[in-house]
């Protein structure tokens, strides 16, 4: 019975990298911009939060460090795509190569290197219970942080004014310019908090979840958050479920492969990727509910006409 | 003197002084040595033991000698890129230190018959390649040893590299060696399908933990199964190469390989102009494997046991793959008294008893 508590937690844990870096492209995406360069983002965050965290023992240190970096990448893809209207996609992918690259390159000495492992949280009374202390109520703070993240954007998009704002932009950004608002502004605005949650996931990769550096350690979670996003149809509740889902699968085919079922590791090691994919398109498969939550003018260059 | 005996007299003497060149090249310039290393040398772990054994070779020989590396090739194509590249700037050994390398080996030393290669975990040779090996899994038996000593849940947790033979053989020594101590263990094996993936490792060490295992082994590059040992208060080993202080406490012992025997035997051959493709495979008779830096909290029977193992592995009178031994169904796979050769040793495809789980792909 432990076992699956502890299959619960991991879950939970492997997730929230991913859940992260997709909150962050929600924001991007809803604002009509489509971010290609989340891998990007994460390995330069991932590198940048582990030399802080290295150099300063502090892991929130690392945590901001993280988050300025993606910043920063960010509202480089948003000066490229808004005011100098070049492709959305071919720079995402343009900006996730470098990233890639550039990170490799700055980490060459610090493969290998040591970090202190930090620690967990220990609520006094919920952390004690049978099941779900361990699987629920025993992880690092970044996990809460997260599902807290996930509900504030929610109340963000569509209960505040700002938020409407933003889906307006997203939606018909003729008619926001329009009214008045500035548009590109906003969207470099959504990109560089979108960026700065994409860094935060990159970050928690390498401080947290495995305290050393690697080049490329974030092995396509970046693609796998982008596709989460359009899956999960640009609902935060439903990034957050496909997120745990994904992790939970990872860990579940390696508890699969040490139970000694009779199917081959190979295929089990497809197996996340897969059962994410179903389970999300299944849910969202109703034509409407995609049209309503999709952002119509997606991926489509903004120009105010003089 | 006729026109067409000079050109003749010209002829000759151009020849002989070519043939002449060479020895003379030999004895002015150093030999070169290239490596190629399928990761980063890092810090631990495969690729830096052959780099630590490069550069012992390197001193060894000292100006007759210029080495150089190229870390991180991928198994696959670049490989052969890779190696061209190395043979075309003159080096006239090259050493490829991952069984992957095997068919772009093969490929560049067609092309390059005057070029020597020798490749590391390999089992094809040609006129120009050999192979060499370290018999790691007499560090997995000794390592096994420790483990079956030390496990107090009798679950042993195995972090899996590539499904092939040397990593069961390693599997299956490292649970031999435990059950040596205490019978009734039991080994769960996981696969990461690539040697050197510190979070898909972590992953897996802990599911491993999850699922009971409380000492740890891998056949993975790096340090992060024992880093997640000592994190979560478990115990593992190194592998390769010494990993103590990547897990102060988790530490029980690192299972590491010295390359330098035969870096020094194979470059002295080329040197001297001996050299011919062999298939070598030493361990612990030639000092190429050792089990280092126990743990103080091993108990003192134990390291006597893996003290008694290494004399007798050193001197020829132990052998771990002696008969009676199981396969995991029950079966023999090894009739009692009968020694397992090394024919038998290279084509083991099996799990013995005690493994718990489907060796991949069969």
């Amino acid at each position: 019975m432990h076992e699956y508590a502890l299959l619960l937690a991991s879950a939970l844990s492997a997730g929230t990298p991913l859940a992260l870096a997709s909150l962050g492209l929600l924001i991007n995406e809803k604002s009509g911009v489509v971010n290609l360069g989340a891998e990007g983002m994460m390995l330069m965050a991932a590198i940048a939060g582990f030399a802080v965290a290295v150099a300063t023992g502090n892991q929130w240190l690392a945590f901001g460090a993280g988050a300025v970096v993606g910043s920063v990448l960010a509202a480089a893809i948003g000066v490229l795509v808004l005011w100098l209207g070049t492709n959305q996609y071919a720079t995402g992918l343009a900006m996730s190569l470098f990233g890639a690259g550039l990170s490799a390159f700055l980490g060459m000495n610090d493969v290998g290197r040591n970090l202190a492992p930090f620690g967990h949280v220990h609520i006094p009374w919920l952390s004690d219970l049978p099941f779900f202390g361990a699987a629920l109520f025993s992880h690092h703070l970044m996990v809460y942080a997260t599902m807290l993240f996930a509900w504030g954007i929610h109340v963000f998009l569509h209960r505040t004014r700002a938020g409407l704002v933003l889906r307006a932009v997203g939606e018909a950004p003729e008619s926001a310019h329009a009214l008045g608002y500035p548009v590109r502004r906003i969207r470099l605005a959504a990109l560089m908090v979108g960026g700065a949650l994409c860094g935060i996931a990159g970050a928690y990769l390498s401080v947290i979840y495995t305290p050393m550096w690697v080049q490329g350690m974030t092995a396509g979670r970046g693609w796998i958050a982008l596709a989460l996003t359009t899956f999960a149809t640009w609902r935060p509740a439903r990034v957050l479920l496909g997120a745990y889902l994904f992790g939970g699968v990872t860990m579940l085919q390696f508890y699969l492969q040490g139970r000694g079922v009779q199917v081959p590791a190979q295929l089990l090691s497809m197996l996340p990727y897969l059962a994410t994919i179903v389970v999300l398109a299944l849910i969202s498969r109703n034509p409407t509910w995609i049209r309503i939550n999709m952002p119509a003018s997606l991926g489509k260059v903004f120009r105010p006409a003089a | 003197m006729q026109n067409r005996d000079r050109i003749r007299y010209l002829g000759a003497a151009l020849a002989a002084s070519a043939a002449g060149l060479p020895a003379l090249a030999r004895s002015a310039s150093p030999l070169k040595v290239g490596f190629i290393y399928v990761g980063p040398v890092g810090v631990a772990g495969w690729s830096y033991a052959h780099d630590q054994a490069r550069k012992a070779m390197q001193a060894h020989f000292g100006g007759k000698v210029v080495t150089q590396f190229v870390e991180n090739v991928p198994e696959g194509p670049d490989a052969a890129r890779v190696l061209r590249d190395l043979a075309q700037q003159g080096n006239e050994l090259i050493y490829a230190t991952s069984f992957g390398f095997m068919e772009s080996v093969l490929r560049v030393a067609r092309d390059f018959p005057k070029v020597r290669f020798e490749h590391a975990t390999g089992y094809k040779t040609a006129a120009n390649v050999g192979t060499y090996d370290a018999r790691t899994y007499e560090g997995a038996y000794m390592a096994g040893v420790v483990a079956g000593g030390m496990s107090k849940t009798g679950v042993l947790g195995v972090v899996g590299s590539v499904p092939i033979p040397e990593v069961l053989r390693n599997i299956n020594s490292f649970t031999l060696g435990a059950q040596s101590v205490n019978a009734k263990i039991k080994t769960k094996v996981v696969w990461v399908n690539k040697w050197f993936d510190p979070p898909k490792e972590t992953e897996a060490a802990t599911s491993l933990v999850n699922q009971g295992a409380d000492v740890l082994f891998q056949n993975t590059d790096s340090p992060a199964v024992l880093e997640t040992a000592e994190k979560l208060g478990k115990y593992a080993f190194g592998w390769d190469s010494d990993m103590a202080k990547f897990g102060p406490k988790a530490h029980l012992a690192s299972a590491v390989i010295n390359w330098t025997p035969v870096y020094v035997d194979e470059t002295g051959k080329v040197l001297a102009g001996t050299w011919k493709p062999e298939q070598i495979w030493w361990g612990v008779r030639h000092d190429a494997i050792d089990l280092v830096s126990i743990n103080p909290a091993v108990p003192a029977a134990i390291r006597k046991r893996v003290a008694m193992v290494k004399a007798g592995l050193k001197n020829g009178s132990f052998h771990i793959w002696q008969g009676p031994i199981l396969g995991q169904n029950g079966a023999t796979v090894l009739a009692a008294g009968a020694i397992g050769d090394d024919k038998f040793l290279h084509g083991i495809d099996f799990y013995v008893k005690g493994v718990e789980g489907q060796v991949p792909g069969k």
